[in-house]
């Protein structure tokens, strides 16, 4: 199907708008837009991190879904409590693949579920003293951790438990940093906030630990990786990259990081930002503290790649810019082959998106390096300056949807008809039913990494082998059967 | 009166970050600009208007400072 025009484009949402009652049109309106690469700011023209309409189908999660799915879980070496009714830790325990090396249960904890399973008793007289209790039970049985956060659900703001002082008092107890985190489920419009408050608790309680204590030896050549979870092994492949042009990482956050690379984040060089949504707040704390300057880089895809080493490298002295391009020509046949294997085969092909804070607009050059196109975008929890950032990687006349309903993206893909679609779990069976190629982008799908030059090769292979994939010839959809079914239907109804 | 983030970007122009509001933005002139005075009013390159208390000497950017808002610009 040929792309669309931004006139039909227009017409297009208008015509998805229809449905709604005035009320929800006018505020969905603004949240809905045809990409115009000539706007600077965003705000032009969408809206975005609003609370969520009553009665339409969102796919947000909560402020403890940021914090402890997201900020604090991959934490390895640290035990995090999920504090408050036992469902929300168990539903969310090790979903989001975030790889790590380690005995899980011994000295790791990352695939583990510790909760205080509140129950009325608890909600009535309070939970501080189960919450003092179960520290000191995790102490006796999981010796080797090296700290506890704890990640409060609904209830504990609800009932306003003081966690800050049983959190204080453990801390003295057992001699290890304890975190409480207030990321309870109802504050914020999305995961957004939780985030934004895992961000904080971090600044608060564990950044300034080893202030004023230099025994750390650093070099002109340390740095951070910030925001790259290591989904699938992501920030593994993305890690080799930064230490074979001559990086020194100190410190993963929070993939397959530990509570002492945090601590030691301040004494390095510069920051390095690749989740820019979940992690700018700490990059900015430390830049006005620490003076420690920071970037967004961008590993997905060998153009991006190339272009964030050489970013990276402008900061440093020439022997990492001659790593950095060492690095690109090492490469280079590896990728060379990929795109040669791959590009065939996926050439025209056209993608929609929709991720969470960082990839619809981060993944945009690894299609475009496969031959593919991006004709829609959007995020689930964006903000403003995300938006900002996506105008320009994206195509005039492009769609972008923030915070889309459930009903608006089966419409616009019913009408766009993209060959592939990007997005969560909860829309993958909807669309594959519907006779569309899709991915799961949040966790790879059970694949991954897919950053850094290894993971471009996994990315393109996970690209051809879903859209390619025989099965879609069989499926059989309402509006793409032969005349005959056409008949049945409309008889049927 | 919003908590501003300002720093330096790679050109030398001053760049305006508010927390709460998303806002990243550079400013186009600030009112005093010299070894001796900074601060006074700020205009933004989104045309909307600021204004710092002036003070004695540059400050240590990057640095966080309390703003007024004098006009949105819209």
């Amino acid at each position: 199907m040929a792309a669309l025009t931004k006139e039909e484009t227009e017409a297009l949402i208008q015509e998805v708008l229809e449905i709604y009652p005035e009320q929800a049109r006018k505020d969905r309106a603004k949240h809905l837009a045809v990409n115009d690469q000539s706007l600077e700011k965003s705000n032009k023209c969408i809206t975005s991190n609003r609370k969520s309409q009553p009665g339409v189908m969102t796919i947000r999660g909560c402020a403890y879904a940021g914090s402890k799915g997201v900020v604090w879980g991959p934490i390895k070496d640290m035990i995090h409590i999920s504090h408050g009714p036992v469902g929300c830790g168990q539903y969310s325990r090790a979903g989001r693949r975030n790889y790590y090396v380690g005995t899980t249960g011994i000295n790791t904890f990352g695939t583990m579920n510790f909760t205080s399973d509140f129950t009325e008793k608890d909600i009535v007289f309070g939970g501080d003293k189960k919450l003092a209790k179960i520290m000191n039970e995790i102490e006796e049985l999981f010796p080797l951790n090296k700290g506890i956060s704890i990640q409060s659900e609904c209830p504990i703001g609800l009932i306003g438990d003081d966690i800050e002082a049983v959190a204080k008092k453990a801390n003295k107890e057992i001699g290890k940093p304890v975190v409480p985190v207030r990321c309870e489920g109802f504050r914020g419009v999305s995961q957004s906030l939780g985030h934004h408050i895992a961000n904080d608790a971090i600044r608060d309680w564990v950044l300034e630990n080893r202030d004023g204590d230099e025994s750390f030896p650093t070099t002109p050549y340390d740095v951070a990786v910030i925001g790259d979870y290591n989904i699938g092994g992501d920030a593994w492949a993305s890690r080799t990259l930064l230490e074979e042009m001559g990086l020194r990482v100190v410190a993963q956050w929070s993939g397959d990081g530990t509570i002492a690379e945090m601590e030691k984040t301040p004494k390095v060089k510069l920051n390095l930002i690749h989740c820019y949504r979940s992690m700018n707040y700490i990059a900015r704390h430390m830049e006005e503290k620490y003076k420690i300057p920071w970037i967004e880089y961008n590993f997905f895809g060998p153009t991006k790649i190339a272009e964030s080493l050489r970013k990276i490298a402008a900061l440093f002295d020439e022997t990492i810019q001659a790593g950095a391009e060492k690095v690109i020509a090492k490469y280079q046949a590896e990728y060379d082959a990929v795109i040669a294997k791959y590009k065939p085969r996926l050439q025209g092909k056209r993608v929609m998106l929709y991720v969470g804070g960082l990839r619809p607009r981060h993944v945009i050059g690894a299609y475009e390096d496969l031959g593919m196109e991006v004709v829609g975008t959007g995020y689930e929890f964006g903000h403003n300056d995300d938006y900002d950032r996506t105008i320009k990687e994206m195509g005039n006349a492009t769609l972008i949807y923030d915070d889309v309903t459930g009903y608006e993206f089966e419409e616009f893909v019913k009408r766009v008809q993209p060959d592939l679609i990007g997005s969560g779990i909860k829309e993958k069976y909807i669309f594959q039913k519907m006779g569309i190629p899709f991915r799961q982008m949040h966790s790879w799908d059970y694949s991954g990494p897919y950053h850094g030059y290894d993971g471009f090769a996994i990315f393109a292979r996970d690209m051809d082998m879903t859209l390619n994939n025989p099965c879609w010839k069989q499926v059989k959809v309402p509006w793409k059967t032969d005349d005959t079914s056409k008949v049945a239907v409309a008889a049927g109804a | 009166m919003p908590s501003v983030m300002l720093k330096k970007n790679a050109e030398g122009k001053l760049v305006f970050y508010v927390p709460k509001k998303d806002l990243e933005e550079v400013a186009e002139t600030v009112e005093f600009d010299t070894p001796e005075k900074w601060g006074g009013e700020v205009l933004l390159s989104d045309g909307s208007k600021y204004y710092f208390e002036p003070i004695d000497g540059q400050p240590d950017f990057p640095v966080t400072l309390r703003a007024k808002r004098i006009d949105s610009g819209e």
